[in-house]
């Protein structure tokens, strides 16, 4: 299972990355994994508002339906809109894929997410 | 021990005691017990004799009256041959398969219905059916509705039937409905393009409308496209027969009722509505949908292909409850067009449209009736008329006929407004008949 470093994590197997002064937010490779052959996902729109710890979307795979919850408040500024057509490159490449792009609101947020070591320990758990 | 009731003293008991609770009162301990022990004062059961006398009786108080009035429901012939198919039990008494490949017959002929629905509509795709057009049409707006976009514009020249069946839905959910107004019978498009702002969902249009004029929706798909609201069109399908289909507007989502499709009056259902949709939003529709595929032996197979959206999954977050279809009426619409095919479903269209044309230009002759709108129409139309509509409606029913739908019922501002409905079904000495009583009056 992947968890690269730079990435922070949440409990509910999302991810976030910080670039240029956005946030990009995704699933993780466990949460791929665990939901398998990915068919659908519910995307939010241009300026949405995301509020830490609400759900933003919905992914549909072959076996389960489940929520991705927003790891940070913020207004989304781009939606990746590839996956819906292809949702399955959630499932290629769970970290190249990100779901949405997001302007943050308060940058401290971030500091309570999981690194990817404690991300990795709670997975194994 | 009732005959209906099969399970004895003792079955009871067994079940009781293998889940582990001693008594039925236990068993709905949940129960508060404000709401047990209610006194239903139910009557003594009735033998199979009286009962069938008892019913019989309360038949005998329907009037059988010939109608020409329509607003939602139409007088279409039913050929004999779909109440014979109808009633085999195979059909009749088959509640929905839970595990629904067992039942390849009904996968079948729902998997038919939905080609004929796509086919007629001019969609991509169709669920299973809905329970009536009404309800589609709610269902319809709550497939629109996101939690920024909560505003829904309904054209005031809806079937107002329809319109408190959606303010009946929308309420709990924080949906606002906002009417876009009419102007000489059609919805104004001017007011339409007022109202559209970024709260706006969608746009809800019924064409032929409450008064049976055919709006023309030119270039609304475009408007609402750039807005991004989506489009619902509720049609009666048996129109589509001869009018541009909702595909042909531009429409995200087509509903309506197919009782229009043969289904017999019944004084009032049961009906069933459609739901037609784009590619794009398949995965929003209520309800399911079935497919065609092969089994391990190449053979073709018919199966649930799609529920995305149904009760199992994310209950609390599902848009519809509905998880089921409106299964045998669904049979009954497919027989119906099986048997009609593409010419048959013309030739009765093309007749109902010739007989409201025939009326409708016979009472424009009267001095009692003029048309105010003077707006294409299919087999219902509407005529302002100086008589009173409950006495036009009163004579008439002393002569066996039910009477135009008096829009006053609606709005006072439209009490000189009737709306006759003809069917394929009317005789010409049924519509000289008519002709002539209001030309007495």
């Amino acid at each position: 299972m992947k968890t690269p470093k730079d990435l922070r994590y949440t409990e509910t197997h999302e991810w976030v990355r910080i670039e240029n002064g956005h946030a990009y937010i995704g699933i993780t490779d466990y949460a791929q994994d665990q939901l398998g052959e990915i068919v659908f996902i519910e995307l939010p729109e241009e300026s949405d508002d995301l509020e830490k710890g609400e759900e933003f979307a919905a992914i549909e795979s072959v076996k389960a339906a489940s929520d991705v919850m927003a790891p940070v408040t913020g207004v989304v500024v781009a939606v990746n809109e590839a996956l819906e057509e292809s949702p399955e490159l959630l499932n290629e490449d769970p970290y190249e894929n990100w779901i949405v792009k997001i302007e943050l609101e308060d940058e401290s947020e971030l500091e309570g997410l999981m690194s990817a070591e404690e991300y990795e320990n709670m997975s194994k758990e | 021990m009732h005959k209906y009731l099969p399970h004895t003293e003792k079955d009871i008991e067994k079940m009781l005691e293998r889940i582990g609770v001693s008594s039925m009162d236990d068993l709905f301990a949940e129960i508060p017990d404000a709401l047990k022990g209610v006194d239903l004062d139910l009557p003594e059961s009735l033998s199979e004799i009286e009962l069938r006398e008892h019913f019989e009786r309360l038949a005998s108080q329907n009037e059988p009256l010939v109608p020409f009035m329509g607003a939602g429901a139409y007088d279409h012939y039913t050929p004999s041959v779909i109440p014979y198919l109808l009633e085999r039990q195979e059909f009749m008494t088959a509640y929905t398969p839970y595990q629904p490949e067992v039942s390849q017959g009904t996968l079948q002929y729902i998997f038919e219905y939905q080609t004929m629905i796509t086919e007629l509509t001019g969609m991509d795709v169709s669920n299973a059916s809905m329970y009536d057009g009404a309800t589609a049409t709610a269902e319809a707006m709550f497939m629109a509705v996101k939690k920024k976009r909560k505003k829904v514009l309904v054209a005031a020249t809806i079937n107002p039937n329809v319109l408190n069946v959606l303010r009946t839905y929308a309420h709990p959910r924080g949906i606002e409905i906002v009417l876009v107004d009419e102007a000489d019978g059609v919805f104004d498009k001017d007011d339409l393009a007022e109202k559209l702002d970024e709260d706006t969902a969608a746009f809800i249009v019924q064409t032929p409308n409450v008064y049976g004029i055919i709006e023309s929706l030119e270039g609304v798909a475009d408007k609402l496209q750039d807005n991004k609201s989506l489009f619902i069109i509720n049609q009666d399908p048996s129109t589509l027969a001869y009018l541009k289909t909702p595909a042909e507007w531009g429409a995200d989502i087509a509903v309506g009722d197919c009782q229009t499709l043969g289904v017999p009056l019944s004084y009032g259902g049961p009906y069933i509505g459609y739901m037609a949709t784009t590619g794009k939003l398949m995965r929003q529709m209520p309800g399911r949908i079935c497919g065609v595929t092969e089994d391990v032996e190449g053979k073709r197979a018919y199966v649930l292909t799609l529920q995305a959206r149904e009760q199992h999954i994310r209950r609390e977050k599902a848009k519809s409850n509905i998880c089921s279809n409106q299964s045998l009426m669904a049979l009954h619409v497919t027989i119906y067009l099986s048997l009609m095919g593409k010419k048959g479903l013309k030739e009765v269209q093309k007749t109902s449209y010739n007989h409201a044309h025939y009326l409708k230009s016979m009472l424009e002759k009267l001095p009692s009736f003029e048309d105010p709108f003077e707006k294409p129409f299919f087999k219902e139309f509407t005529l302002k008329t100086t008589l009173d509509p409950d006495r036009i409606n009163q004579v008439l029913r002393e002569k066996g006929y039910l009477g135009p739908l008096a829009q006053g019922r609606f709005a006072e501002e439209k009490k000189d407004l009737v709306t006759f409905a003809v069917t394929e079904k009317r005789t010409k000495e049924q519509m000289d008949e008519v002709i002539r009583i209001l030309g007495a009056m």
